[in-house]
């Protein structure tokens, strides 16, 4: 990366520093390395540019990356894409080639299509191929059919509590897990219930209001879009345990597209699906899979590649997709 | 009236009742009436159940149809019924045996609502 580049980086995030998150929605995220999207608030109106790939970047100690893929769909078959094996291995060849190799890798849901164990045994083995060895993973509504998460559960929540709800640390990073999915009301939202929400309450109570935090769900954590079920009943109350802390960036699935959103100290994101896309809030009769040219698949599904720089307690979120 | 008038008319006046008959039974068959057993069929299409008011006798079987892109489910909100994940041209059939509305929704999308409602 050349110095000037390097300057306008760090010049950015001196602002994002100093400001926070600017209550007015003025935000500034920078791309880092390889193809990505940079997303730009300015005056409320979103921008976003295209970047090309880049030269190396200067690593400090303790930052690091990690990467967000969600909705896989492991199973899935109609005309929106009749190769969802082909895809999901295109995300992994994606993030293999990127120019910082990320720590870990999250997977925010809807592992499966249809909950079935060589489903969940097909996508074990497409990631085996990345070169990141650790994924963590919450459950979609896709991952919880008929046994109410229980072979979810056997598979992938060893250490996890609850319905599969864990936190852990990375490099001075808190993670939370959250699992909204489970026991849906007729006519509701997602929903996180009462023993997750006392459970969080007391895992972030005595963290220092200066780590960052990142949590992550399936379904969106804001009101994204409530006719279509886009949000989630009881997030007010998760989001008011982490109104002490400087940064929380909040990582959801389930719409399959990108949408961000700043509020405050918080800034949410959501992925592109591996998978299939869906249509924008509103634009169709239903939130389903949204058939596009074959030739345009690989551009609306994609990945989303986050950095922590350490010394400024910041973290870039960049969506990139397939092709 | 002549004689080939009368023929005509003892013709055309059964003809035209059947045709009444007919007529009215097939009017009457509309989203909110009663189907026969026979035809006690919502389809599931667009993340909506159709129609989602469905009166029917009490001992109809009901059958939901899924012509969606996408998997859904079949649950009562009282307990009554739960169907396992119906993915593209599955079924799940119910027997109503006792009268009384019958709320329920889909348990991985629950924006979808409809109702059964048994006399």
């Amino acid at each position: 990366m050349t110095d000037k580049k390097q300057n306008l980086i760090d010049q950015k995030l001196q602002d994002l520093n100093n400001d926070g998150i600017d209550r007015r929605g003025f935000l500034k995220c920078m791309a880092w390395a390889g193809t990505g999207l940079l997303w730009t608030m300015s005056g409320g109106v979103p921008m976003s540019r295209a970047f090309a790939k880049t030269s190396e970047r200067h690593l400090h100690k303790g930052d690091f990356s990690f990467v967000q893929i969600s909705d896989s769909h492991m199973g899935f078959n109609k005309p929106a894409n009749p190769d969802v094996v082909a895809t999901l291995q295109a995300a992994v060849d994606k993030i293999n080639g990127l120019e910082q190799q990320p720590e870990f890798l999250l997977h925010t849901g809807d592992i499966s299509h249809l909950s079935k164990q060589e489903q969940f045994d097909n996508v074990d083995q497409i990631l085996k191929s990345a070169n990141a060895k650790d994924v963590f993973f919450v459950p979609g509504e896709h991952d919880v059919l008929d046994d109410n998460g229980k072979s979810y559960l056997e598979r992938y929540g060893k250490s996890s509590q609850g319905s599969g709800w864990y936190s852990f640390d990375k490099k001075g990073v808190h993670f939370i897990g959250l699992v909204n999915v489970l026991n849906l009301k007729a006519g509701g939202l997602g929903s996180l219930g009462g023993e997750q929400l006392e459970w969080m309450e007391k895992d972030v109570k005595h963290l220092k209001h200066s780590m960052p935090i990142v949590v992550f769900a399936h379904i969106p954590l804001w009101s994204v879009y409530p006719e279509w079920g886009w949000g989630t009943q009881d997030s007010e109350q998760a989001l008011g345990y982490l109104k002490k802390f400087g940064s929380v960036t909040v990582l959801n699935g389930h719409i399959h597209q990108t949408m961000q959103k700043v509020e405050g100290n918080v800034t949410f994101h959501t992925a592109m699906s591996t998978a299939f896309p869906q249509p924008q809030p509103g634009k169709a009769d239903s939130p389903g899979p949204m058939k596009v040219p074959a030739e345009r698949l690989r551009s609306v599904l994609g990945i989303t590649d986050v950095n922590y720089v350490r010394r400024r307690h910041s973290l870039a979120v960049v969506d990139s997709s397939l092709g | 009236m002549t004689r080939k008038n009368v023929s005509i008319a003892s013709l055309v006046m059964p003809l035209l009742i059947a045709a009444l008959l007919l007529f009215a039974g097939a009017a009457t068959v509309g989203a909110n009436d009663q189907p026969s057993a026979a035809n006690a069929e919502v389809k599931i299409d667009n993340f909506s159940f159709g129609p989602d008011t469905l009166t029917v006798p009490v001992g109809t079987t009901v059958t939901w149809t899924n012509r969606d892109d996408i998997p859904h489910t079949v649950v009562s909100t009282e307990g009554v019924f739960k169907s396992k994940v119906r993915d593209t041209d599955e079924k799940f059939s119910y027997t109503f045996a006792t009268a009384g509305t019958y709320p329920y929704y889909c348990s991985v999308h629950p924006k979808m609502t409809g109702k059964i409602v048994v006399k």
